[in-house]
C-alpha cells in the first residue's frame, strides 16, 4: 500500500453564497482528478507504473459511483489500461488482505452504517451473502439511539464510549429471528430503547444516558458475535475478518477477541483506516479481480443495487 | 380530504401499506413523516410486498437512496443527513420524473425541489405499539385515487 488518499483530507475550494448544481458537480468531478493526481504522487507512481485501475461499481448513491465509473473509464482509456470493477462490500471485506493472507473457507462480519451482512468466502473473491439486516444496519441503529439521547452526529462512537461508564442493567430485546437464520434485526431493539426512554419521562424518572448506551450496546453485540460464531462453526472456518466502520467500536472488538481466542479460528481486525470507507480497500479488492481477470469493458456503469461478487 | 388509520402492531402497518400499494402508479411522490421507531421502514416495506418486490427492504438513513425492482421501481429516500449542496448534487429530479414510486423521508430537506403533487403520509406514535396514520393527497389525482381508497374496505384489518 502506497498511498490511501480520502476526499476530505483535500482542502476543499471554498464554496459560493448559495447552491449553483454546475459548480457543484464540477467541485466532486475536481475533486477525484484531485485525489488520483494526490494519490499517485504520494506512491511516487506515474501511469506508465500501473498494471490496471480498480474502481467501485456499486452499491451505493448513482451519482457519486458514475463520477469514479467515469474517471477511471476516463483514464483506463487513455492510459491503456485494464479496469477491474469493484463491488463496495468486497473492497470492505478485502480490507483485511492488507493485513495478512486469507485462510479459506472463511468468515466476514461487515458492520458499518449502511450494511450489517455475514459473507462467506469459500475461496479466493468467492462470496457468499449468509445474512444481512432485514431492517436497520448496526451503525445507523447506533446513530439513532445517539440522536434519541441528544448526542452529536455521527454518535455511534459517543454510543460506544459512553457505554464503558454505564452499567447494562436496562432489560432490552434481541431479535434472534429463526433459528438457524444469520440475518439481523435491530429496528425492535432501537423502539425498545425509545419506549424505555418515553416511559420513563412519563414517569417523571431520571434514566443515566450511560445505562441506555451500555445495554443496548450489550443487546447489540451479543448478537453480532453470537451469530457470527455460530455461522464459524457451522461453517468450518479458518478465519474471521470484523469489517466495516463499526469494527472501530471498542466494546465489539472485545466481544469478537474473546469469543476467537480460544479457538482455532484466526480473527482478523483491519486498522481502523481500512475499516471506514476508503480507497485502500478498494484496491485490495481489484487485486482479487486482477488475480482472477475479472476485467470491466468500457460499458462499465455504476449499479446502484449492485449484488457481491 | 384526510385518510387515518390505526395500527397496533409493525405487521399492521405493514399491511396497511401493502394495501395501498395498488392504487399507486409510476412518478407519485410519497412523503412520509414519523418519528424514530415510529415505523416507516415497515410502512415501505409494507408497499414494497403490493408492488411485488423479492429483496430485502432494510432502512435508507446511511445509504440515502436505496432502489428497489418490483412491478413498479421503488425509490426509497431519507434526507436526514443530506445538506443543501449535496441536496442539488444528487440528480433527485431524474428520480422524481422516473417511471417509479418515490417515498422520501426528512422531504423538507428538499423542500425548494419538492414536487407540488404528493401523497403526504405521517406515522404518529400514540403508544407502546399503537400508531396512528395519516394520508393527506396533495393534488387532484392523489385526492381521487385517496377517494377510491376510502372505499376500501379491509384496509388494516
Amino acid at each position: 500500500m502506497l498511498s490511501n488518499v480520502v476526499a476530505s483530507q483535500i482542502q476543499s475550494h471554498k464554496r459560493f453564497g448559495g447552491v449553483v448544481p454546475e459548480i457543484a458537480s464540477r467541485h466532486h468531478t475536481e475533486n477525484i482528478t484531485l485525489i488520483m493526481e494526490q494519490a499517485m504522487a504520494e506512491a511516487e507512481v506515474t501511469f506508465s507504473d500501473l498494471d490496471g485501475l480498480a474502481v467501485t461499481e456499486g452499491p451505493g448513491l448513482v451519482g457519486a459511483l458514475l463520477i469514479g465509473v467515469n474517471a477511471a473509464k476516463a483514464a483506463a482509456f487513455a492510459h491503456q489500461l485494464p479496469l477491474y470493477p469493484v463491488h463496495h462490500i468486497a473492497g470492505h471485506i478485502q480490507a483485511a488482505r492488507l493485513e495478512r493472507e486469507w485462510k479459506y473457507p472463511a468468515l466476514a462480519l461487515v458492520v458499518s452504517g449502511g450494511h450489517t451482512e455475514l459473507v462467506l468466502l469459500h475461496g479466493e473473491g468467492e462470496y457468499e451473502v449468509i445474512g444481512r439486516t432485514r431492517d436497520d444496519a448496526a451503525g445507523e441503529a447506533y446513530d439513532k439511539v445517539a440522536r434519541t439521547l441528544g448526542l452529536p452526529y455521527p454518535g455511534g462512537p459517543q454510543v460506544d464510549k459512553l457505554a464503558e461508564e454505564g452499567t447494562e442493567d436496562i432489560a432490552l430485546p434481541i431479535a434472534w429471528l429463526e433459528e438457524d437464520s444469520y440475518d439481523f434485526s435491530f429496528s425492535g431493539l432501537k423502539s425498545a430503547v425509545m419506549n424505555t426512554l418515553h416511559n420513563a419521562k412519563q414517569r417523571g424518572e431520571q434514566i443515566e444516558p450511560a445505562n441506555v448506551a451500555a445495554s443496548f450496546q450489550a443487546s447489540v453485540i451479543e448478537v453480532l458475535v453470537e451469530k457470527t460464531k455460530r455461522a464459524a462453526e457451522n461453517y468450518q472456518v479458518r478465519q474471521v475478518v470484523l469489517a466495516g466502520g463499526v469494527a472501530a467500536n471498542q466494546g465489539l472488538r472485545r466481544a469478537m477477541e474473546k469469543a476467537f481466542t480460544a479457538s482455532d479460528v484466526e480473527l482478523t481486525i483491519p486498522p481502523f483506516t481500512y475499516c471506514t470507507d476508503n480507497a485502500a480497500m478498494i484496491g485490495a479488492a481489484g487485486h482479487v479481480q486482477w488475480l482472477k481477470g475479472n476485467t470491466a469493458g468500457w460499458e462499465l456503469n455504476g449499479v446502484p443495487g449492485l449484488a457481491l461478487y | 380530504m384526510l385518510l387515518e388509520y390505526t395500527s397496533t402492531s409493525p405487521e399492521q402497518t405493514l399491511r396497511t401499506a401493502e394495501t395501498i400499494a395498488p392504487y399507486l402508479k409510476g412518478g407519485d411522490i410519497l412523503t412520509l413523516d414519523g418519528d424514530l421507531g415510529a415505523g416507516k421502514t415497515h410502512f415501505t416495506k409494507g408497499l414494497a410486498r403490493g408492488l411485488h418486490i423479492q429483496e430485502v427492504v432494510n432502512s435508507p438513513t446511511f445509504t440515502i437512496i436505496k432502489e428497489y425492482e418490483g412491478i413498479l421501481p421503488l425509490y426509497h429516500m431519507d434526507f436526514y443527513r443530506l445538506d443543501d449542496v449535496e441536496a442539488e448534487e444528487m440528480g433527485l429530479e431524474e428520480y422524481f420524473e422516473n417511471n417509479g414510486i418515490c417515498v422520501l423521508e426528512w422531504a423538507e430537506k428538499i423542500s425548494p425541489i419538492l414536487p407540488p403533487e404528493r401523497l403526504q403520509i405521517t406515522i404518529q406514535r400514540v403508544g407502546e405499539n399503537k400508531r396512528n396514520i395519516r394520508l393527506e393527497p396533495v393534488g387532484e389525482s392523489f385526492i381521487e385515487r385517496c377517494k377510491e381508497l376510502e372505499n376500501h374496505e379491509d384496509i388494516s384489518n
